[in-house]
């Protein structure tokens, strides 16, 4: 098989089949619009190509004041979560052959976040959510000298789940509780506070549980699983939710 | 970079009625359930089924404590479970604000008010009112 491939032509690289995409793209200039408005871009991509791919060429090639974040993009950051037809997704990890193309495929910000200017939204409601839950480790002892704290393997795969968050805002934005006043936590943050919450090493879990029992806090979820389908690390929001709902009925992690 | 603020929110201890009101419609839906099913099955499927309602059935029926007491209780359960169930929409739909509250002051009158009547006619039901015909009274009724 090696040789067969070193004795093909370089021309046969060029016979990878590409395809015109059409892309329809929330636009949204703060200087110029007083609404977002939809624009069409036809962009020539190979099947192999993500959806970030197509917006680095529009912006590239054809309209430079396309405005979207990334900064990896190799599906880490977390910085170009966006909807994709209809669905939250990381434009990184979204390939063209993946979609269908025979429509246009639609591409906006996402949704329950104020929005600043084409695909960026202000993340700033987002990440006071997750401040709020006290995300680090809070741990009144020190571990013994020159030693890490002890935590068994079956100890660390009960949060192991949740230790996966980018903090994208793909499930937070996707969810329709969060959508109606923006109180909510949202599952970004409920996700970052499970992570703690079930970490044997932690002693702060009294305090993000009673965080989480308010009128705001893990009780607004109506499990409609959208977080879960959202999440493009594959993080079980909804049951990391339901098991803070648990944990504060029984009172303890 | 200056410090981080963290938990601007103070943390509340004790009593959350949405936590409450989250386990309630979790246990009240269980029995609802059974009380309501159980309903359905004596008054359409035991007997002539659903051709045997009339007054003297129903007035058969609430002269035994146990389907006053059967009756009352799903009353409750299921008029508890709706308005809650109507004020988390309602939480969900509409923004904090005088809109917000007609609709739960509405949900609230309109459930306290079935509430309050349908217990006070199951307990006070009188199943042989003075001067009715026989034919259409409790068998127990004395002609």
């Amino acid at each position: 098989m090696s040789t067969t491939t070193l004795e093909q032509p370089p021309a046969a690289e060029a016979a990878i089949q590409s395809f015109t995409v059409t892309f329809l793209i929330r636009r949204f200039d703060p200087d110029v619009d007083t609404e977002p408005r939809w624009q069409d871009f036809d962009v020539e991509m190979y099947a192999t190509d993500r959806v970030l791919d197509a917006l680095h060429k529009i912006k590239w090639e054809q309209d430079g004041s396309l405005t979207f974040r990334r900064s990896c993009a190799h599906g880490i950051c977390g910085s170009d979560a966006m909807r994709i037809n209809g669905r939250n997704r990381l434009a990184c990890k979204t390939l063209i052959k993946d979609l269908d193309i025979s429509k246009p495929i639609y591409v906006e910000a996402i949704k329950g976040l104020p929005l600043e200017k084409d695909l960026i939204v202000d993340m700033e409601p987002f990440f006071a959510s997750y401040r709020e839950v006290q995300p680090f480790l809070i741990a009144g002892s020190a571990p013994v000298a020159g030693k890490e704290r002890v935590q068994s393997v079956a100890e660390r795969a009960i949060f192991d789940d949740t230790t996966k968050c980018i903090l994208c805002a793909a499930c937070t934005s996707s969810c329709p509780v969060f959508w109606t006043d923006g109180q909510y936590f949202g599952p970004a943050a409920i996700v970052n506070a499970h992570r703690f919450i079930f970490d044997s090493r932690d002693e702060g879990s009294q305090t993000r549980l009673d965080i989480l029992n308010d009128k705001e806090g893990v009780w607004r979820c109506r499990t409609t699983f959208n977080c879960t389908e959202a999440c493009p690390r594959g993080i079980e929001v909804t049951k990391a939710i339901a098991e803070v709902k648990q944990a504060i009925m029984r009172g303890k992690p | 970079m200056t410090a981080m603020e963290f938990s601007a929110r103070p943390p509340r201890r004790g009593i959350n009625l949405e936590k409450w009101g989250w386990i309630y419609m979790r246990a009240s839906g269980v029995v609802l359930i059974v009380l309501i099913f159980g309903h359905l099955f004596m008054n359409l499927m035991v007997g002539d089924g659903v051709k045997a309602i009339d007054f003297g059935f129903v007035g058969g029926k609430w002269a035994d404590p146990f389907w006053q007491w059967w009756d009352v209780l799903m009353l409750w359960l299921a008029l508890i479970h709706g308005a809650n169930g109507m004020r988390t929409i309602v939480n969900d739909y509409t923004n904090p604000g005088v809109v917000q509250k007609v609709l739960k002051g509405a949900l609230f009158a309109a459930a306290a008010a079935l509430i309050v009547l349908g217990t006070l006619v199951v307990f006070t039901f009188e199943p042989c009112p003075v001067g009715a015909p026989a034919d259409l009274l409790p068998s127990f009724c004395a002609a």
